[in-house]
């Protein structure tokens, strides 16, 4: 049927303005507009949000759990990137 | 006097958003796709929070103890004095965009001329209700457009709504006494002002969808008067139906 | 290599730890989960109709408008659902069919007919009362995007069953005629209500593993339980009784009481016998046919401008 067609888009709203998008989940829509809309209609009924972004879910590029450990255990090691890495004199203020 | 002309004004925009909201309301798990459903009861929503306001000022106006819900659900055929185009059955899908995008493209123009009005309620209610038809008319004027470009049969259908509904379209542009009155004391909107941006907004949005304005129709009236069509009674039998059936209790 | 795989996967859920829809899963784990969710997500859309029944006939303006917000979350929640669904690998339009053809069931509480505006009242109070304990405990669930849509739609809900013990209050305090229509609706809806939980533990064919993998976290009598304390004191407070001779407080166990279910009644409305069964399936199908020239046009609108980047 026609419905089979119909594109999923991924939804990410804003809930306040200057905070970071966050995933809301999916609509169908036939087009842009639409899809705007209905993410509209269906994720901000409780005024959750300033902003909406929409995004064919075809589109998303995704890591695979596969490359769960070459994609982010190497960071695990790298403690000088933490701020508590380095040790400085109490009474050096503001740092 | 002025006080029972202004209760009059007040209650014939209360009808109007009412009767609309009643319809949209009766299109619940029925519409084309889940998305569309969500989106339709909210703007019915819309139209029963704006009956709403206006009905309690009504109510106000009216004095006596009479509250919103009794203007709602205690009066018959002859006492509501919505406009004919917004009682109109739900039809389809595309008869239900093409009465709600007239609609929208009229509260646009209205309610940007009503937030001017020297009364306050209804400068506010104007303030609060031109967002939401912001909205609304980006939603309906957009299907309007998508069923006009789509399909040979969606095209079909949705012209035969336009030509099935002109013939209301004229009763928004009306002005009878009461309308008058309410002008001369700043209150009110000039409705036949109206009418010329009102058709250039329609033809942009027709002209996108490939669609054409009927002309030459004859245009009906009489929803102020409470003349309406037949439609309008069972619309009412059923929506007054327990407060009728039970006139003491309170739910 | 496959025991493995399901020793790790394991692991990880009795670790606490969430799924997530790329992550390897036993075929079973996600079958379970396909007709898991989306028998919620279908009893959600089909749960709509009931109450839609009496949208047009609410008594006043604000009953009216709260009656359209909460069908109108149903249609929201059940959309939460068949997303969370389409992240195991099946489309909605195959869900969708799935329940036209009665190859998926949904919550039969819904095949029960709605008579009187008391039963707005009692379709919030008991049956939203009965899911919110199903839902409240599968917040917790393993599989993530079922855990997250049920954390959003606990939020939502959580003013749907106020709504419904409103309604019964009032009515339950107002005309005599008002009063009769109140305790008839509880009369009708109690049982059913505590059907909702399913089949006694020891007949739940899909119990063991669903706990086992954290699928479900609690079992159907525990949560039946907790639903019938939580409610018995409620329905004192606006002086409706609770149509079961055998209700009683029970000090040992420090719980209700309460009697058998008749087990004839729920597996004849679960197979398709009860009162509206046929008529839920054939308005939804009605809708969805209806609708069917205006996804086309909106497809073939989409297909002639990008998208909709007409110009």
């Amino acid at each position: 049927m026609s419905e089979k067609k119909i594109p999923a888009w991924e939804v990410f709203i804003q809930p306040k303005t200057g905070a970071s998008f966050q995933h809301a989940g999916n609509v169908h829509a036939t087009d842009k507009e639409m899809a705007l809309q209905n993410a509209r209609e269906l994720y901000t009924r409780r005024q959750e949000g300033t902003c909406i972004w929409v995004v064919k879910t075809e589109n998303i590029v995704s890591s695979s759990p596969e490359d769960q450990a070459s994609f982010f255990d190497p960071a695990d090691d790298k403690v000088y990137r933490y701020p508590a890495f380095f040790k400085v004199s109490k009474k050096a203020k503001g740092l | 006097m002025a006080k029972d002309s202004l209760y009059k004004y007040v209650l014939a925009l209360g009808d109007d958003a009412l009767i609309l909201g009643q319809r949209l309301s009766q299109w619940a798990y029925r519409a084309p796709f889940l998305e569309e459903d969500i989106a339709l009861s909210n703007i019915s929503l819309d139209m029963f929070g704006r009956a709403n306001l206006l009905l309690e000022y009504a109510a106000t106006l009216k004095g006596n103890g009479i509250t919103a819900d009794d203007l709602a659900f205690k009066r018959n055929e002859r006492q509501f004095t919505n406009r004919i185009l917004f009682e109109r059955p739900n039809g389809n899908f595309a008869d239900t965009m093409v009465r709600q995008f007239f609609l929208d493209a009229f509260y646009k123009l209205f309610l940007q001329k009503l937030t001017g009005s020297k009364d306050e309620q209804l400068s506010a209610i104007a303030q609060k209700s031109i967002k939401e038809t912001a909205y609304h008319f980006r939603h309906s004027s957009k299907w309007v457009i998508r069923l006009g470009v789509g399909t040979a049969e969606s095209h079909t259908k949705v012209q035969s709504a336009i030509d099935n509904l002109w013939m209301f379209t004229n009763e928004l542009f009306e002005m009878n006494e009461i309308d008058n009155e309410m002008l001369q004391q700043k209150i009110g909107v000039d409705c036949s002002s109206l009418k010329q941006e009102w058709i250039k907004i329609i033809d942009e949005v027709l002209a996108e969808a490939t669609l054409k304005r009927p002309e030459n129709i004859h245009m009906t009236t009489g929803g102020r008067e409470g003349i309406h069509t037949e439609h309008l009674g069972h619309l009412l039998s059923d929506m007054q139906y327990l407060q009728r059936a039970y006139p003491d209790a309170k739910w | 290599m496959t025991e493995k795989k399901e020793q790790l996967f394991q692991d990880k859920i009795d670790a606490g730890l969430k799924i997530e829809p790329k992550d390897w899963m036993p075929d079973k784990y996600r079958k379970h989960l396909i007709r898991q969710i989306s028998q919620h997500a279908h009893s959600e859309i089909i749960g709509m109709q009931p109450e839609g029944n009496w949208i047009t006939r609410a008594p006043s303006l604000r009953a009216k408008m709260v009656l359209i917000a909460k069908v109108q979350d149903e249609a929201g929640h059940g959309l939460y659902l068949y997303s969370a669904t389409e992240t195991l690998g099946i489309t909605r339009s195959e869900l969708i069919e799935q329940l036209q053809t009665g190859k998926a069931k949904y919550s039969s509480i819904f095949n029960y007919p709605t008579l009187s505006w008391a039963d707005m009242g009692a379709i919030g109070w008991l049956v939203d009362g009965a899911a919110i304990v199903n839902q409240q405990s599968l917040r917790r669930t393993s599989y993530g995007p079922y855990s997250r849509a049920m954390i959003r739609i606990c939020k939502e809900e959580s003013f749907h069953q106020r709504q419904g013990y409103e309604i019964m209050s009032k009515m339950s305090n107002g005309t005599p005629e008002q009063q009769e229509m109140a305790q008839d609706s509880l009369n009708r809806w109690w049982w059913p209500a505590l059907m909702m939980f399913g089949p006694h533990d020891s007949d739940s064919a899909h119990t063991s593993n669903a706990m086992k993998w954290k699928i479900k976290r609690g079992t159907n009598d525990d949560l039946r339980q907790l639903f019938v304390d939580r409610t018995v004191k409620q329905a004192d407070l606006i002086g409706l009784e609770i149509p079961d001779p055998d209700l009683k407080w029970n000090p040992e166990s420090k719980h209700y009481d309460f009697g058998e279910i008749d087990w004839e009644e729920f597996w004849e409305v679960v197979n398709g016998n009860g009162f509206c069964n046929k008529e839920r399936i054939n308005n939804h199908t009605n809708a969805h046919t209806e609708g069917n020239w205006v996804r086309e046009a909106a497809l073939a609108y989409a297909e002639k401008t990008q998208n909709g980047d007409l110009k």
